[in-house]
């Protein structure tokens, strides 16, 4: 009974979908739940670039951008209600922003035609474009993460850091340990010594791992941590009187949510990022101009020019930049998934486009090819001044250690093909 | 009128013993079952199996499992989730190993394994009762996914810890990976479904499901009249986690297709599997499905209105989704505290004597 | 303890992390017995398991910091059907008349309870009050969310925090050169002093009011109660009241360190182990069990599961902790003794 009621009103509720005529861009967003904090200023950033595209320019090659948020709470079972739900509307792309949510959709996506972006997360083999036809990480993975950290201690260390301690204290799931393969390699290489620190779901409590490092005293603290555990574990470096400049977290540990909680004490903290940071950038003014003070902005408006907020945007921006890659290619102005594929393959940034687009030096300049979905993986550490209460940027976009993190990804992707009867694809 | 009783008579034990002694409720079962076995594969879509059918039917499954354990033999668990993990892991495991056997095997025995473990963490019910028993299957829930976390061999040295499913086929036509039609993933959970449901109707008419219900009703009472708690406990636990391990199994085999141990098989998990049984009524099969329907549709439903015909703001929508399930389940209670399976046994009286009062 | 014998020095200072370990310990199993405590009073009154309590803490932090910096309630969604855009009333109050106007907040939310839920699920079953609370819970999530907004914000009412420089350079001289003395966190140890005062207060108002003595005559027997005249509704909104108000300590001394956010309605799983470990009626079983359960699970990981089984252990640990008890004691430390008759 109950479901017959269900099934009458969601049918309805389906077929007064619109019509395809958009260029659709799902926004896997998550607004509620323990993550909140994190995706609601991605989600916005990501939805506030379109709608200036189409305020301003009227769409992209004259085609209108739609983008269709689905909520997920950061939960892989609403992540595949969410992707069943959008993709007959034509998506171009997605941004599921969940490692567990990426996973699940790999397969599908492939399956589908519908190619996947996970820009600084999810699978980091997905690189080897060769196995994962469909799934992009660019312009950089947390392989890269590990080594731009590490290679940011050798910066200070005048490029030697033997016997040096460094301690990772990550999040005990499958995103956590991404980097511990990476490091342990460059341990090797660079002979320092490796110590991991795992915090359990959801990282509230943490006195043990810190009680450790303030007893073996390492001389640098990595972090992979998301949610509660950033806010609490940068506290309870401010207890123990960790310096903070020798505490570097991955690109997820590093926004304003994270440090505002602790205070004036968070000043120093670090953290590696992508993309760059603060709101002095000309497409800001447009944003305000053509969206906010238009009233069409996505959330509040008072997220504008925080780190997650940029790297939204930076997302948005480049699968803009892909779409209009794929309707050069193929021609037309309504591309489909299989085009908005090719025009990723074909991606490339530079810095004069990106300075066209208002954005000069937001991000690095780059080119995805058929055998490399990840990008140049290249990152640059950024800095929290706690009385400006902003972000700064310390380094360029420096290279990572390809010669570590290239035979790692082979690895793991020909495992992925051997597992799945992939033959990789022949890119030449 | 409309629910007639009056004119059914039975003329042997067998007729009188039938799990439909009603004729009116067979008829309405067997048009179930031709409905949902002849005609919803043809008609499903993959938004309809992959939003709200199989994971309603998976869901049913482990709530029929936990249904078990709390509702016929009265013993508290919030373990799901944990003992959900075992049988996703040891499908995959089994899976991985022996990729040439078929999948239902290795989904039966993915149950079994979880049977065993199911009973190693049920024997300290021997000794502890009531909530405090949650203490000791919570125990196992926070182990089991923590090994399953530590451990690298349970997911094959993979560089994240993320267990993803094969490829894998029944007569010929894919049921899991990415190939695979709505239609197939829908008939391999729900024959699973009504084997399941089949077994457990059955198993809580014998000697087994009355010596469970002996103990849930009071357990020195029932060691008294010769009920071996520790076999019926034991076997409660059991049974019930082999159900719960086929949940697990096809919920990461066929729905998810991939799984992270912590984030899909969580406390969260436990308590919504929980909250299914609780809201379905205790102790009813039906109320399993009804309970499982209901934590399922109702979110995606309130999501489709909220955000697909009202417009509203996703962020919005998400908070009054919560605000209405919580007003929903505090109203249900305080209307009737014995969950949807009273529920409609009330309405089956109510249109028994339709349309007069009494 | 000692695990090797290095030489005297590095093992007396191996010996001193341990009692640190065991001091932060202690001081975390304060941290869980405040969140216990609501649970205690809750079941001790009513019989109710009340899973709500983590989401009230969150609800009452969030109001607490809500009110402190003049938020608009419900902001979001004013905007969102008006078309307007206010965020905040432009005022920060004084932290103490903040807690205070949280508190009112936090009774109205206990009338409400026992008008809208309570009042209609009398003498029913534990498992079905258990599930009223759920369907509470999920609906706080979404009230909390609707009126305060998801954002994590920062709780400031000027309670210190860090490593306490007083304990520090006073423990300094026990160790060797490796040892800077004992870390304690101030933040612990004034939660120690608050849940000290917090559980000599309820003692005191449950021995000497009448208010009190009402509220245990309920506690041990609701019908003997009511037959001497004891407003059972009554007892029930002061007993809702009062852990709302242990929420509410719980969740500033939770949301001093992690900001106060979603993750906050966590911490309710942390009190569980507590819980079965002190029994749901004692008190003084939070606390005691608190302690233990703080102390043993970071035992646990500083001497076997950091070492040797790669960390994370605490979260398992604590409920294997209060497994081994019960086995040897089923109604939990200081439980009341199960007496089963036919």
């Amino acid at each position: 009974m109950k479901l017959k009621l269900a099934t009458l009103a969601l049918s309805a509720l389906m077929a007064a979908a619109p019509a395809m005529a958009d260029l659709v861009y799902p926004s896997l967003s998550y607004r509620t739940g323990p993550y909140a904090a994190g995706g609601i200023p991605f989600a916005d950033g990501y939805a506030d670039y379109f709608t200036l595209l189409n305020e301003r320019d009227g769409g992209i090659g004259g085609v209108k951008a739609k983008v269709i948020e689905c909520e997920t709470g950061y939960s892989t079972e609403k992540g595949v209600e969410c992707y069943e739900s959008t993709k007959g509307e034509g998506a171009l792309v997605y941004q599921p922003l969940s490692t567990g949510i990426t996973y699940q959709l790999i397969p599908k996506v492939t399956a589908d035609g519908i190619p996947m972006h996970t820009m600084g997360y999810g699978r980091t083999s997905a690189a080897n474009g060769k196995v994962f036809s469909n799934v992009f990480n660019y312009p950089a993975n947390y392989w890269n993460g590990a080594s731009l950290a590490i290679n940011h201690l050798l910066d200070l260390n005048g490029g030697d850091i033997k016997g040096k301690k460094v301690a990772l204290l990550y999040h005990n799931s499958a995103y956590g340990k991404e980097p511990i393969r990476t490091l342990q390699e460059l341990a090797k290489k660079h002979g320092f010594e490796l110590s991991l620190l795992a915090v359990d779901h959801p990282g509230q409590e943490q006195k043990s791992q810190w009680l450790q490092i303030r007893r073996e005293k390492p001389d640098y603290v990595l972090m992979w941590g998301w949610g509660v555990m950033n806010q609490v574990a940068i506290q309870e470096a401010v207890n123990i009187h960790f310096p903070m400049e020798n505490f570097i977290g991955i690109w997820w540990s590093g926004s304003e949510n994270d440090v505002l909680p602790a205070g004036e004490a968070a000043n120093g903290y670090k953290a590696l990022t992508f993309h760059n940071v603060g709101h002095n950038f000309p497409v800001f003014d447009d944003i305000q101009k053509y969206v906010v003070d238009a009233g069409k902005a996505a959330g509040n408006g008072d997220q504008i020019g925080t780190v997650l907020y940029n790297r939204g945007l930076y997302a948005a921006m480049l699968a803009a930049e892909a779409t209009r890659k794929a309707q050069e290619l193929s021609g037309k102005a309504q591309i489909t998934p299989a085009d908005m594929r090719d025009g990723m393959e074909a991606l490339e940034i530079t810095e004069e486009r990106m300075t066209e687009l208002g954005m000069p030096n937001f991000g690095p300049s780059f080119k995805v090819s058929c055998a490399n979905h990840g990008g140049p993986g290249t990152g640059a550490v950024q800095q929290w001044d706690a009385t400006a209460k902003e972000w700064k940027l310390i380094s360029d976009f420096g290279p990572s250690d390809m010669d570590v993190i290239q035979p790692l990804i082979d690895e793991d992707s020909m495992a992925y093909a051997k597992e799945n009867n992939i033959t990789p694809r022949d890119c030449n | 009128m409309l629910y007639r009783e009056a004119g059914d008579f039975k003329t042997s034990y067998a007729k009188d013993n039938q799990t439909f002694p009603i004729k009116f409720d067979r008829v309405a079962y067997y048009i179930l079952l031709v409905v949902a076995f002849g005609v919803v594969p043809f008609i499903i879509n993959d938004y309809w199996a992959n939003a709200v059918i199989v994971p309603f039917l998976i869901y049913a499954i482990a709530t029929i499992g936990l249904n078990i354990l709390i509702g016929y033999c009265g013993q508290l668990s919030l373990g799901t989730g944990g003992f959900m993990a075992v049988g996703a892991f040891a499908s995959y495991k089994l899976m991985t190993a022996f990729p040439e056997v078929s999948i239902i095997i290795h989904i039966l025995l993915a149950g079994g394994i979880t049977a065993l473990v199911g009973m190693a963490f049920g024997l300290p019910s021997l000794r502890i009762k009531g909530f405090y028993l949650a203490v000791a299957t919570l125990a196992a829930q926070f182990f089991l996914v923590w090994l399953f976390n530590r451990v690298p061999w349970f997911y094959n040295n993979s560089a994240s810890g993320q267990i993803s499913a094969p490829e894998r086929s029944v007569f010929g036509i894919n049921v899991t990976g990415p190939h695979v039609d709505a239609w197939a993933q829908y008939m391999i959970c729900l024959v699973f479904v009504f084997a399941s449901a089949w077994l457990a109707r059955n198993l809580t008419r014998g000697t087994m499901g009355r010596s469970w219900m002996a103990i849930r009703d009071m357990d020195i009472a029932a060691e008294i009249i010769g009920v071996n708690p520790l076999k019926a406990k034991l076997t409660a636990f059991g049974v019930s986690s082999f159900f719960i391990g086929i949940a697990g199994a096809l919920l990461f085999t066929v729905y998810l297709g991939a799984a992270e141990v912590g984030e899909a098989f969580g406390i969260s998990k436990s308590f919504l599997v929980l909250f299914m049984v609780i809201i379905g009524g205790l102790g009813s099969i039906f109320g399993s499905f009804a309970g499982a329907a209901f934590m399922v549709l109702l979110p995606v439903l309130l999501k489709n209105i909220l955000v697909g015909a009202l417009n509203w703001p996703t962020d919005l929508a998400a908070h009054f989704q919560l605000l209405i399930v919580g007003a929903l389940i505090i109203a249900f209670l305080i209307l009737e505290p014995h969950g949807l399976a009273q529920l409609w046994r009330v309405a089956k009286e109510k249109l028994r004597l339709w349309p007069f009062p009494h | 303890m000692c695990r090797t014998a290095r030489g005297s020095n590095i093992m007396s200072a191996e010996f001193y992390y341990g009692v640190e370990v065991f001091l932060n310990g202690l001081m975390a199993g304060v941290m869980y017995s405040l969140v216990a405590l609501g649970f205690v009073l809750i079941f001790k009154a009513s019989g109710i398991f009340n899973y709500a309590q983590g989401v009230m803490a969150l609800f009452a932090a969030l109001t607490l910091v809500g009110f402190q910096n003049g938020q608009i309630p419900f902001a979001s969604l004013i905007n969102a059907i008006f078309g307007t855009n206010l965020h905040s009333f432009g005022w920060h109050l004084p932290a103490l008349l903040a807690i205070l106007l949280a508190v009112l907040v936090m009774i109205l939310f206990a009338i409400l309870v026992e008008r809208l839920v309570l009042k209609h699920l009398v003498n029913q079953e534990p498992i079905i009050l258990f599930m009223a609370t759920i369907g509470l819970a999920y609906f706080m999530e979404g009230f909390g969310d609707l009126m305060w907004g998801s954002e994590i914000k920062k709780l400031d009412i000027g309670i210190p925090q860090g490593g306490n420089g007083w304990v520090e350079s006073h423990t300094a001289f026990l160790g060797g050169d490796d040892f800077y003395g004992f870390y304690l966190d101030s933040l612990d140890i004034v939660a120690a002093i608050v849940a000290v005062a917090l559980v000599a207060s309820l003692v005191l108002f449950s021995q000497y009011t009448k208010t009190g003595r009402a509220l245990r005559a309920v506690a041990d027997d609701h019908q003997a109660a009511l037959s001497v005249g004891i407003s059972l509704r009554t007892i029930w909104v002061i007993v809702w009241s009062i852990a709302g108000f242990v929420a509410l300590v719980a969740g500033i001394m939770w949301g001093a360190k992690s900001g106060v956010q979603f993750s906050l309605s966590l911490i309710a799983l942390k009190a569980l182990p507590v819980l079965m470990l002190g029994g749901f009626t004692s008190i003084p079983g939070a606390i005691v069990g608190g302690l233990i359960i703080g102390v043993g699970e970071k035992m646990f990981e500083f001497l076997i599961g950091a070492p040797y089984l790669g960390g994370a252990t605490e979260n398992w640990f604590a409920y294997v902790l209060a497994l081994l008890f019960l086995v040897f004691r089923p109604q939990g430390l200081f439980g009341e003794k199960i007496i089963e008759r036919v």
